[in-house]
Order: C-alpha cells, then structure tokens, then sequence
C-alpha cells in the first residue's frame, strides 16, 4: 500500500509554478529518491508534502488521510517527519534541547525517553555532545542531530531534503548508510539528493525531475543504467 | 557623598528596572515575530488607566484591580497582534512598522477620546514606609519595584529556559520554519509572546503609575521609547540583554539627572546608545547572526 501518494500536484513560487501537476507514490517501507538538477522542483515538493508552502491544485494522500490541506505543525503528529534542507538545527539550543523539540508533540514521556535512548544508540555521537549547542557541531554532526530529531518524533516516514549537501565525502558515506539503517528498522525514506549516484544506489525506486515535471521514473538500479540519467546527472 | 550616590544608583536601579519590564516586551517580540511593535508602549498607558478604573471607579482592591490590568493588557497585546500584525505576516517589514506606529497613535487617540488630554490625578496604591538603612534611604514603591522585577524576571527566565512552552518560543525565535516541522504551532506561540509581553507592560505600568501618580494619554510614550532603547543597548532578541540594557539606562539616566543636568540626561541617556551601537552593532548582549550556506 501506497503511504504517501500525491497526485497532480501544482505548486507555485509567487509567481512562478515551480511544480506543474506531479504524481509520484511511496510505498511502505520503501526508499524513494527525488533527483534532478538545482532548481527542478524537488526542495519545493517535499515542502508542499509537508504543508510549508500550500499547493496550487492536487491531492496529497498520506497514510489514507488526504493531508493536502493539513498545516506542518500537525503533519509531525500524524508520523511524517522532514529533515529540512540545510538541516536547520537549532544551534542556539543544546543538542539535547533539539531532540527534544523533536519529540514535541509526543506526550508520553517513558516513549520519549526510549525514543531518545534509540537516537543515542544510533548516533552515539549526540550523546557525547548532548550539552553542547547544536550551532558548535560540525556539518556532518548537525546533519546526524537533524536526522535524530526528525526520528525523535517516532515518524512512519520521514523526508529528507539534501541530507549529503557540503558534507565530507567521509560524512557522506556515512549518510547514506544511516539512511539505510533507518529504513530497515521500518521507517519509510523519501530522498531527495543532488548526489543522484548514491541516492539512486540506496533506493528502490525514484523520480526524475526536470522543471517542476517529473519526466523519468523507475526501480532505482534500472534508471542507474539509463543513458538519460548517465547523462544528466551520474557524471563526474 | 556616597550616601547621594549610592541613593541615585537605587532610583536608576528602580526606574531601570521599570524599564527593563518594558524592554522584554519589545525583544521577546522581536524575537518571535521579527518586529518591533512600536504600540508596546502604549499598553503600559492602557494599563495605567485599567487600574485607575480597577480602583476609582469600580472600587476594586487593589490585588483585584492589578490581575484585572494584566489580563486587559495581555488580552488587548494578543487582539492587536491578531488585527494589526498577522494579516501582515508575509508583508515587507516596513508595512508592519508603519502599522505599528499607526497602531500606537490609535491607542493614544482612543484613550484621549475616552478620558480627553487633562491629566488625571492617581494617588498610588502601593504604600510603603520609606526605609532606611545607614544612612540612605529607600522608598517603598522603590522597594516594591524592585522586588516585583526581580520575581517576574526570574520567573520569566525558568519559563522560558525550562517549560515546553517556553523552548517552543526559542525554537520559534531561531528558525520559525524548522519549529513547524517539530509540531509547534507558530501562530499560537506568537500569541502567547503577545499575551507575555503585554503582561510585563501591565506589571510596568502599574509601577510606572505608582511612582509618577498623574494619567495621561501620552503616558507610555516616553518609557515605551526609552524601553525600546534599553532593547537595543542591550541587544534586541535577547532576553538577558534587555533586562541589562533597561538597567543600564537607568542608571545613566538617574546619574545624569543627578550629577549633570536634567534638562539634558535624555540627550545623554540617546548618546550612550549611539556610542554602544558605534562600537557594538548588535548590543551589549546581542549576538552577531552568523549566516551558514
């Protein structure tokens, strides 16, 4: 079954359309990825999936809920989290501080602390620096914290918007085997990445876009060996 | 000699400390919702008149007649935020220091409609005996100031530092988008600042109008201008920072009174701004927004 399903999906920029009528769906369980060049659209897609921009005309269906027009602050609770693009940690706040705004809208506070100890096994790297603010983290720690705090919401699926952009490659790698790790715990991943090769690497299926359409899509290893996509987005 | 001075740093600290109260108004909404809501000041003189109504005419005690004032104050602060600021949420930042302005002139202009521009004499309600110690003396309503500033800014400060509420409005004030993706509901939390600040001009204003005893429409215009540069001094957004600066300036304030001229302690109180800002651009206490790509 489809968890998120959007369907002709339109979006306008103030007075550009940014997204003209997509469709893509994201099956349980599955990673997605979301690829093509700056500018395509994909930022601008995984905002309206999550309400922070509205979308012009369309539907957006997540978990049999039509969510299209759901405000952000309550699509956390209904188990979609977003892992925004430039990770947007709250650097004034301690690390700690931020996971817990992660947790926010979760009342329970024993399956908050197990959340928490869940993000401390897996990233054993916030723990170290659970005092610190999140502002003196490096790139790939902000990146690990903005992960573990979306995870701290205990989310059915999580978007993630660029998670590798200016990291090290040595961080990079290491992304995309956390992504994978959260995955196989159950967590649905919808992916967008300039680094097509690796996202396209991890992911079961993914989407091509160009200019707010979506004009490729497939089983991720397929488009791998597609010329188009060789061309386009898998030189070095 | 020691005893003046000792006495004026009190009364600084006093009417630095009624600043202060003020100036957390401004900075909290700053910043939650990147404004400065120049009609903050003119709560202080809403509030002012709510007690004298409070008291004089609907004959309330005292207690009574101060949680009615907050509670008109907060209500009023919340209301115009929902009127005057929200529909102008998107808007370039001069429409809504224009509304501001407007919003402040209204309230003046209501008020002097309502209660017209003759001053109305307030004796004050807080009645304390001078005391002292040595040989300086301390008034009650100086004591009474500073003992309720203290209160509310430690309370403040445990809000803000310690409750769900309170760190949802520092995540707001940090990255207003990346609070909504954690859940939090931005429109309430701007509201709640409202409501919060507007509480602050209401406690202010009540002391305000215990120490100067005498309404007017134009009451709150002065201390809400000087608060604001008490914001500013001490770095505007930031909460230490605003209680610092509304201190600081009182004391400069009641020292130049005192020592230097009167006529010409507020050209000096606006110069130590100029010379902060010269040398410190963001403040006493404010932080450089340091901008990662």
């Amino acid at each position: 079954m489809a968890i998120l399903k959007v369907t002709d999906m339109a979006v306008n920029y103030g007075m550009i359309q940014a997204v003209k009528g997509i469709s893509f769906e994201v099956e349980e369980g599955e990673i997605v990825a979301l690829i093509g060049a700056n500018g395509a659209g994909k930022t601008t897609t995984l905002h309206t999936v999550t309400g922070m921009i509205p979308a012009k005309s369309g539907k957006i269906e997540f978990d049999g809920a039509d969510i299209t027009k759901v405000p952000a602050h309550k699509i956390v609770s209904m188990g979609l989290a977003h892992v925004p693009e430039g990770r947007r940690v709250f650097a004034q706040l301690s690390v700690l501080e931020n996971l817990k705004m992660g947790a926010y809208t979760r009342k329970d506070k024993e399956e908050i602390e197990r959340s928490l100890a869940n993000v401390y096994q897996r990233f054993p790297r916030l723990e170290e620096r659970k005092a610190q603010l999140a502002g003196t983290l490096s790139g790939g720690e902000q990146q690990m914290l903005a992960m573990g705090r979306a995870l701290m919401s205990h989310p059915k699926m999580i978007v993630m918007d660029e998670p590798s952009m200016g990291l090290s490659p040595l961080y990079v790698s290491e992304i995309f085997k956390i992504i994978q790790e959260i995955n196989a715990s159950g967590t649905t991943v919808l992916l967008v990445e300039q680094n097509a090769k690796k996202a396209l690497s991890i992911a079961n299926k993914a989407y091509v876009l160009e200019t707010g359409k979506i004009v490729l899509s497939g089983d991720a290893r397929e488009l791998m060996n597609d010329d188009s996509v060789k061309k386009a987005y898998l030189s070095e | 000699m020691l005893t003046s001075i000792l006495e004026q740093l009190i009364n600084g600290l006093r009417t630095g400390s009624i600043y202060a109260l003020i100036a957390l108004g401004y900075t909290m909404v700053y910043g939650i919702a990147k404004m400065i809501n120049f009609a903050h000041g003119d709560i202080i003189m809403v509030g002012a008149y709510t007690l004298y109504i409070g008291i004089a005419l609907l004959h309330l005690p005292v207690i009574p007649a101060m949680i009615l004032t907050a509670v008109v104050c907060s209500v009023l602060g919340v209301l115009i935020e929902k009127i005057a600021y929200k529909p102008l949420r998107k808007a370039p930042p001069l429409a809504v220091l224009i509304t501001a302005i407007g919003m402040s002139y209204f309230l003046q202009s209501m008020a002097l409609l309502i209660f017209s521009s003759t001053p109305i004499p307030f004796k004050s309600v807080i009645n304390l005996e001078t005391v002292q110690i040595g040989s300086v003396h301390i008034s009650g309503i100086t004591i009474i100031t500073l003992l309720v500033t203290t209160i509310t800014m430690v309370a403040l400060t445990l809000f803000i530092n310690k409750t769900r509420a309170g760190s949802a409005m520092r995540a707001v004030s940090e990255d207003r988008g990346a609070a909504e993706l954690m859940g939090i509901n931005v429109n309430k939390t701007i509201s709640m600042t409202f409501a919060i600040g507007s509480a602050l001009a209401a406690v202010a204003g009540i002391l305000y109008i215990c120490q100067y005893q005498s309404l007017r429409p134009t009451l709150g215009a002065l201390p809400g201008i000087k608060a604001f540069v008490a914001a500013v001094l001490g770095g505007i957004g930031s909460v230490p920072g605003a209680m610092l600066g509304g201190i600081v300036l009182g004391i400069i304030e009641s020292l130049a009174k005192a020592y230097i001229s009167t006529e010409l302690a507020d050209a000096i109180v606006f110069g130590v701004l100029v010379i902060v800002l010269l040398v410190r651009p963001a403040g006493l206490l404010g932080k450089k927004k340091l901008v990662k790509v």
